[in-house]
Order: structure tokens, then C-alpha cells, then sequence
């Protein structure tokens, strides 16, 4: 043993055989032992390692195995005869007489249309059921309303087939189950068969799901009301998050004098960062609705919760970013002539700009994933339209998972997981951001 | 939103800009002027003649943005209860805030000149902004106690203190209507709270163990490669939001559980205490790994040498050395889990069920202090029931028992470092 080596193990490896011969029996076997011990623990060590690890991606697999095929969603190719009569029986046909109008029975007729054959009663409800019924109508609504001069012709339209449909061509609702237990009857899944043979029902991209807000049919759902507000909430929460961190944090580091106070504020702080977030969605109820009169679900409200909730957070990156700046740069513009403050705003926040941004970003794409106080604060509301302005009812797009959760039908499910899938793909990008935006800026700064 | 508040919001920012740089442009004028009529009296006397003027022509400006920000913001809170209440008003309110602006930048145009401290002026704002800004942070802290103690007081007027916190029963469901009297509910929380520690107990049971056999076999045992990928990817495990974790155990793991416990024999409902459990713990081990491996980082490489050095293995250096030295931060890392796990809302309201009852197996539905705020809180709601009331008990005895757990890590975590720097 003339080398000393660095690991341990290299050294007991070595001590091992060197010294055993003069051991006695016992000493061995307890020196075994704690070998043995070692390397139990180094087993103990990766097991838990692995333990996360699969875990992750167990959760990942799960959520994109179940979500994934929500990107594709089937539609069916209907020729719809757009007869007068039919729709507008008592001869007015104004475009708001056209959007009041039914459009069951032209859409019926369409989907008879397609199986000539059929002309027991029952058996063509059942046909009509294969496609999404408040789809197909508001497509041929939507088309009349546009064009009133359509009425009379006949109008080609792809609507979505009904969510059992769906799930059918799927594989999610499986052909072996009993027909007594499955949502649709031999007889529809013969004619689904046989539409999809013959071209009529197709698989495309869901633009549904990405371009639509909520709605009481699976197949007719989307996220886009839930992520125009989650981005409203969010714009709001960083509009208002930023100044008020960026400047406390500013104060704390730069400006305080070190007495009781400054430490209550420093205290307070470190752990506001630590509350739950449920506690900042019972202040918003007590003090923005009950006290302020605010409105309930709309996103200025949300986004004022959610500011408190991630300011702590941009507080804690700043005053870190802050204190990387190296000193000896305020003290070179000291020594020209500048003010205290001059020099902490020309010389110290352009430096600390890069950290404080990722940092706010970052805070940001956490309170993204906040669920909780925007439940407290009502935003739980059945949105049916995309909001337009900040305070007009709103979901999230959070809430809108945690709703959707609650609906067990495999159709849904798929959908759950699919926001869920948009949700975590906005803060991979978020977060990415702020990884790209740290390394342009800090290269920039170098230079 | 009232289109006024934006036309104002709009003239609020361009006022202020104009102004700086209108009363900038007249600093930089007069400047020029006077160093101007300056050198032509010195220049026979003295070469190095000094500016003479306080401050620099944009503090000038900054000057007037800052008054006329503070003047307009005035305006805009007198004027913000009466908005929307006939168009007269809301026209003379964008003139009257026109007016003010421009007459304040104005005034402080009149100020410039060589011994105005514009400079000085603009620092006292900046300052002034900076300590309102912090304020608010305490602000928040107050607004949080206050509004649940405020709320609270109110429930304990109607409900005993002593049946709240070692009442046995929990049912919350109060008469809807008055004339539905003899219904009110109970309020014992004991059962509650033992749901919440069940749950809390197996989420630490998992990440516990695991998050510190992380910390230990990274900053150990694992090569630096190694290192550079496995953090940031567990640190994954704490950026995904809870909503999704909420989904992945009542979809997933929880069906799962289900599963095995048929296999076996047991009859298992899908939502359970340990499904929540399990979840929790496997978002918490990022929290307790890392700060773990930061803390056992912190103990000095000459104390582990010491035990090397006395024919130790890795494993006993860690166990019997390392670990007593990074006992104080492990425990703060293991309170500020615990407080993280006592405080998570989304996974136990879609995994662990809503039904109180008062059991230590794990195996059964069990409800925490957080689900039972957001079953009082959402759906219908008035102020004065005590149904609505008890969620802010409820929350008071959360952030008291959170706040508590964060203020012990947070003081040992701080008297940690000082030990080893």
C-alpha cells in the first residue's frame, strides 16, 4: 500500500487481501459483513434512484398512453339536403330565423341517407346515434347562417361521430364485450364497419379539441377556452408578480437598513413561499370577493391570487440573482461618481436581468399548474365559450383537467389526459424559454 | 371591463412618457444654452469650466414622469368608484386626467434649471416605490391571517373551539333553509385530521427513505455524469402540476392498487389513503432529495477523511459520520416536506375520497383538512353558514400547523449553514 488511491472501495478492495491472511476467522467474517453492508447500501442507493425514475416515467408512459390518441378523432361524411320545408316550416328564413332553426330531422334524413336499407323506425334513431348530434346540427347551422343561399341545395359536411363511435375505432370500447354491457349494439358496430369500409367515416387530426371550449359532449370538447384563460391569468399574475418581487427583492438587498423591520418583511416572505397554495384561494375568497366585491371566476380575479402565490418565489430568484452580480462592479461605478442608486440600476439589474427573468418564468410556469385556489375562487364554472375580455367567466386550463377528471366515460378520460399532455407540453416550452433565454443572455453579457 | 378604464389606463402611460420626454428635451435645451453663454465667460479665464448643473437632463424627465404618475394615479382613484356611471362622467374624468397631467408637466418644467436635485428627487421615489412594494409582501402575510381569523372567529361564535378541534364526528351538511331546523351539522375535525396525518404519514413513508437514499447515493456514490442527469430529471417529479399527479393516481395507480389487493384478496376501494399517499410521496422525494443532497453536501470532505482514515467503508463514513453532521438540515428538509404534504390539495381531492371516517388503515378512503375546504368552499355559498365558515376554521389550523413546520426548518436550515461556513 504505498499508493494512496482515492475511492474507498479501491482501498478495502486492497486492505482486503493484504491483511486477511493475518486475520483471525471471526475478524473475517466480520469483516465480510460489513462489506457485505456496503454493499447493501450502494443496492439501497440506485434501487431508490430507480425507484423515481420509474415512477416518472410511469407517470409519463400512463398519461401519453391514455391521451395520445385523443390528436386523432373520427369524423363522418354527411350529405345533408338542405330542404325549406324542413327547416324553416313556416316560411321565414332571415339569418336569425336560420339559427334558431332544428336541424334533427335534415341531419336524420343524412344519416339514413348513407344506409338506404334501413327502414325500421328504431333501428334509424340508432343510426342517427352514431353521429355527434349537437355537432353535426351546429355545422349545418353554422354553414346556413353564413351563406343563407345554401338553403334549397345540398350541403357536404364532416361532422364528428358520437363519442361511442369514437371510442369503438379506437379499440377503447372492445368488440368481445357482451352487446348487453357495450354502449353500442352489434347491429352499429356492423355499420360503423361498414361507413369506415366504404370511406364515409374517417380519421383525422382533432381540431376540435385544440380550437373549441368545453362542452357537455365529449366529442365537441376542446381546451382553447381553458388556455385563453389560463393565459390571461397568467399575463395578469406576472404583470402584477414581477414589479412586486423585482422591487421587494430590490429593497431587501440594496436599499434596507438592517433593523426588526426589514426582517419581519424577510421572514414573511420566505414563508409565504412555504403556505399552501389553498391558503392564498381562501384569502382571495375572504378578501377579493367577500370584502372587494369582485365577481367570482373571471381571471382577474384568479390572476390576482396567483400573483401573491408566485411572488415569494421571484422575490427568492432576484435577491439570488442579485447577489451573483460580482461587487467589484458597483464599486467601479461608485468610484466614477454614481449614486448608490444609479449604480445598482446602470450596473447591477442589467447583469442580474438574466436570472431574474428565468427565475419569473419559472414561477410563472408553476402557478401555471396551480389548481387549488382557483377552485376556492370559483372557477369552476361549466364555460361553454372562449373568454374574450379579463372579466368574463373563465376556466383554466388546470380546473378544466380536474372537471374532466371527475367524468369516468372512457371518452372523457382520453380527453383528461390529452389536456393534460397540452398542459405539461406549454411548460416544457415555458421552461425551455427560460433555460434558451439565461444562456442568450448571459453569452451576451460575457461578450 | 369598462372601456373607459382602458382609454384611461392608455392616456395614463402616454402622459407619463410624453412627459419625460418633453420636459428631457427642454432640460437638454436649456443646458446647452447655458453652457453655451458659460464658455463665452470662461473660456478667457479657465479651461476646465464644470457643467454646474445638479443633475443630468433625463433625471429631469424622470422627474416629471414621476410626478405625473403620482398626480394620475390620484386621478384615476377618485375617479374609479364613478366609472361607467353616465358617459359625462367618464368623458370628464379622461379630461380632467389630460389636464392634470399636462399642467403637472408644466409645473416641474418650470422647475428646471441648474440647482434643481432632480436626481436626488427621483432616488426618494424610486426608494419610496421599492419599500411600497415590500410592504406588500407583509400586507399578504396580514390579508392571510386576517381573513381567517376574521372568518373563524365568526364560526367559533357558533361552533365550540373544543368541539372543532376533539369532536369525534364530521358532517358538515347544515340545514339548507331556516325552516329546515334540527339539522345542523357536526363539527368535530378529529377525524379529519387523523385522514390528513395517515396520509401524510405514508407520503413520507415513501419519500422519505427514497429521497434520502437519492441525496446520499448522488452526492456519494454516483459519478459526476451520472449526477448531471439523474437530478434534473427526479427534479422533474416536482415541476409537474398536482392536478396531473391528482389524475395519475385515481387513474393509475389507484386502479392498480386495486389490482394487486384483488390478486391477493383483499377488497380495496380505488380511492384510498394510500393511493393519495404513494402519490404524494413520489412528488415530495425531488423536495427531500435535494435539499438532503445540498445539506450533505455542506458537511466539510475533511470530517468524511477523518473516518476514512480510521478504516471506515463509504457506508459507515455516511451513516455514523456524515449523516449526524447533516442531521439538522435532513430534519428541515423532512418538516418542509411533511408541511408540503399536509398542505396538497389536488391529489387527495381526486384520490383519497371525501367520506370522513376515522380510521388508521390505509387501505381505506380517507379525506384530509384541504379536501374538506374545497368540498365546503365550492358549489353553493354564503358567508354567514357555518358550512362555508368551518373551511376557514379548517384553513387557520392548516397555515398555523404549516407555518409552524416552516418557521423550524427554515431557522435550522439557516443555523445549519452558519455551523459549516
Amino acid at each position: 500500500m504505498t499508493k494512496m488511491s482515492t475511492t474507498s472501495s479501491e482501498i478495502h478492495g486492497k486492505e482486503t487481501e493484504l491483511v486477511s491472511q493475518h486475520l483471525t476467522p471471526s475478524a473475517k467474517r466480520h469483516l465480510r459483513r460489513r462489506h457485505r453492508k456496503e454493499t447493501r447500501f450502494l443496492i439501497y442507493g440506485r434501487g431508490a434512484v430507480f425507484f423515481a425514475l420509474s415512477a416518472l416515467t410511469w407517470l409519463l408512459v400512463s398519461l401519453v398512453w391514455m391521451g395520445i390518441t385523443t390528436f386523432r378523432q373520427n369524423y363522418i361524411q354527411l350529405n345533408v339536403a338542405l330542404d325549406a320545408a324542413v327547416i324553416a316550416p313556416d316560411g321565414n328564413v332571415d339569418s336569425e330565423a336560420l339559427r334558431r332553426a332544428d336541424y334533427r330531422e335534415v341531419i336524420r334524413k343524412a344519416m339514413t341517407g348513407l344506409m338506404p336499407e334501413v327502414t325500421d323506425e328504431t333501428e334509424r334513431m340508432a343510426l342517427y346515434d352514431l353521429v355527434s348530434k349537437s355537432g353535426a346540427e351546429n355545422e349545418v347551422r353554422q354553414r346556413l347562417y353564413n351563406a343563407p343561399a345554401l338553403l334549397g341545395e345540398t350541403l357536404q359536411i364532416s361532422a364528428p361521430t358520437s363519442d361511442h363511435v369514437d371510442q369503438l375505432l379506437k379499440g377503447h370500447i372492445k368488440r368481445s364485450v357482451p352487446e348487453t354491457r357495450r354502449k353500442l349494439s352489434d347491429q352499429q358496430v356492423l355499420w360503423v364497419d361498414v361507413l369506415k369500409d366504404r370511406g364515409v367515416i374517417t380519421s383525422k387530426f382533432n381540431s376540435i379539441l385544440l380550437s373549441q371550449a368545453d362542452s357537455r359532449d365529449p366529442e365537441l370538447a376542446g381546451v382553447a377556452g381553458a388556455v385563453i384563460g389560463s393565459v390571461l391569468i397568467i399575463l395578469i399574475a406576472f404583470l402584477l408578480a414581477l414589479p412586486i418581487g423585482v422591487g421587494a427583492a430590490l429593497y431587501l438587498d440594496e436599499f434596507a437598513p438592517r433593523n426588526r423591520w426589514t426582517d419581519y418583511i424577510e421572514i414573511s416572505i420566505n414563508n409565504l413561499a412555504a403556505v399552501p397554495s389553498i391558503v392564498f384561494g381562501l384569502l382571495g375568497l375572504a378578501i377579493f370577493i367577500n370584502i372587494l366585491g369582485f365577481q367570482r371566476s373571471i381571471p382577474v380575479v384568479g390572476g390576482m391570487v396567483l400573483a401573491l402565490r408566485a411572488f415569494p418565489t421571484i422575490v427568492i430568484a432576484t435577491r439570488s440573482a442579485l447577489q451573483s452580480v460580482s461587487p467589484s462592479l458597483v464599486d467601479g461605478a461608485l468610484s466614477l461618481g454614481a449614486s448608490h442608486t444609479q449604480a445598482v440600476f446602470q450596473q447591477k439589474i442589467p447583469l442580474a436581468t438574466p436570472g431574474i427573468l428565468t427565475g419569473s418564468i419559472i414561477a410563472m410556469a408553476q402557478v401555471l399548474g396551480e389548481t387549488a385556489p382557483l377552485l376556492m375562487i370559483g372557477m369552476v364554472a361549466f364555460v361553454t365559450d372562449v373568454p374574450s375580455s379579463i372579466a368574463d367567466p373563465a376556466t383554466a386550463l388546470p380546473v378544466q383537467i380536474f372537471l374532466w377528471s371527475e367524468n369516468a366515460e372512457r371518452a372523457w378520460v382520453e380527453r383528461t389526459a390529452a389536456a393534460i399532455l397540452i398542459l405539461l407540453f406549454i411548460l416544457v416550452m415555458m421552461n425551455g424559454f427560460a433555460i434558451w433565454l439565461r444562456n442568450r443572455l448571459e453569452k451576451r453579457n460575457l461578450n | 371591463m369598462n372601456s373607459t378604464v382602458i382609454y384611461m389606463l392608455i392616456l395614463m402611460v402616454a402622459l407619463t412618457f410624453g412627459g419625460f420626454l418633453f420636459n428631457r428635451n427642454l432640460a437638454l435645451d436649456l443646458y446647452q444654452d447655458y453652457r453655451f453663454r458659460q464658455f463665452q465667460e470662461q473660456t478667457s479665464r479657465d479651461l476646465s469650466f464644470r457643467s454646474g448643473w445638479h443633475s443630468q437632463a433625463s433625471y429631469h424627465g424622470y422627474f416629471t414622469a414621476c410626478m405625473v404618475g403620482i398626480a394620475l394615479i390620484i386621478v384615476f382613484l377618485l375617479g374609479v368608484s364613478g366609472r361607467g356611471r353616465s358617459p359625462q362622467f367618464d368623458i370628464g374624468w379622461l379630461i380632467a386626467a389630460l389636464g392634470t397631467g399636462l399642467a403637472v408637466i408644466a409645473l416641474s418644467g418650470r422647475l428646471i434649471g441648474p440647482a434643481f436635485a432632480a436626481r436626488i428627487w427621483v432616488e426618494r421615489f424610486v426608494h419610496f416605490v421599492l419599500i411600497v412594494l415590500s410592504v406588500i409582501a407583509v400586507l399578504t402575510t396580514l390579508g392571510i391571517i386576517f381573513s381567517l381569523l376574521l372568518e373563524s372567529l365568526l364560526f367559533f361564535s357558533e361552533v365550540s373551539i373544543f368541539d372543532f378541534l376533539f369532536g369525534l364526528q364530521w358532517s358538515p351538511q347544515t340545514a339548507l333553509r331556516v325552516d329546515q331546523a334540527g339539522q345542523s351539522g357536526a363539527f368535530g375535525a378529529v377525524p379529519i385530521f387523523a385522514g390528513t396525518f395517515l396520509i401524510m404519514a405514508v407520503a413520507i413513508a415513501i419519500a422519505g427513505p427514497v429521497g434520502l437514499m437519492i441525496a446520499i447515493y448522488l452526492s456519494e456514490y454516483a459519478s459526476k455524469q451520472t449526477r448531471k442527469i439523474v437530478k434534473p430529471t427526479i427534479e422533474i417529479l416536482a415541476g409537474i402540476p398536482t392536478v396531473v399527479y391528482g389524475f395519475f393516481a385515481l387513474l393509475t395507480v389507484g386502479p392498480s392498487i386495486r389490482h394487486v389487493a384483488e390478486i391477493m384478496g383483499f377488497s380495496v376501494p380505488t380511492q384510498s389513503a394510500l393511493a393519495a399517499g404513494v402519490v404524494i410521496g413520489v412528488m415530495i422525494i425531488p423536495l427531500i432529495s435535494s435539499l438532503s443532497d445540498d445539506v450533505i453536501n455542506a458537511v466539510p470532505q475533511s470530517i468524511r477523511d477523518g473516518a476514512y482514515a480510521l478504516g471506515a467503508t463509504k457506508s459507515e463514513t455516511m451513516k455514523r459520520v456524515v449523516f449526524a453532521g447533516a442531521l439538522p438540515g435532513i430534519i428541515s428538509a423532512f418538516l418542509l416536506a411533511i408541511s408540503r404534504a399536509i398542505g396538497e390539495t389536488m391529489i387527495v381531492v381526486m384520490a383519497a375520497g371525501r367520506a370522513s371516517n376515522l380510521t388508521a388503515n390505509p387501505f381505506d378512503t380517507a379525506t384530509t383538512v384541504t379536501v374538506q375546504i374545497v368540498a365546503l368552499v365550492t358549489g353553493d355559498q354564503e358567508f354567514d353558514s357555518p358550512k362555508t365558515l368551518a373551511a376557514f376554521a379548517l384553513g387557520l389550523v392548516l397555515f398555523v400547523i404549516t407555518l409552524i413546520l416552516n418557521m423550524i426548518a427554515l431557522s435550522s436550515v439557516r443555523r445549519y449553514r452558519e455551523r459549516y461556513d
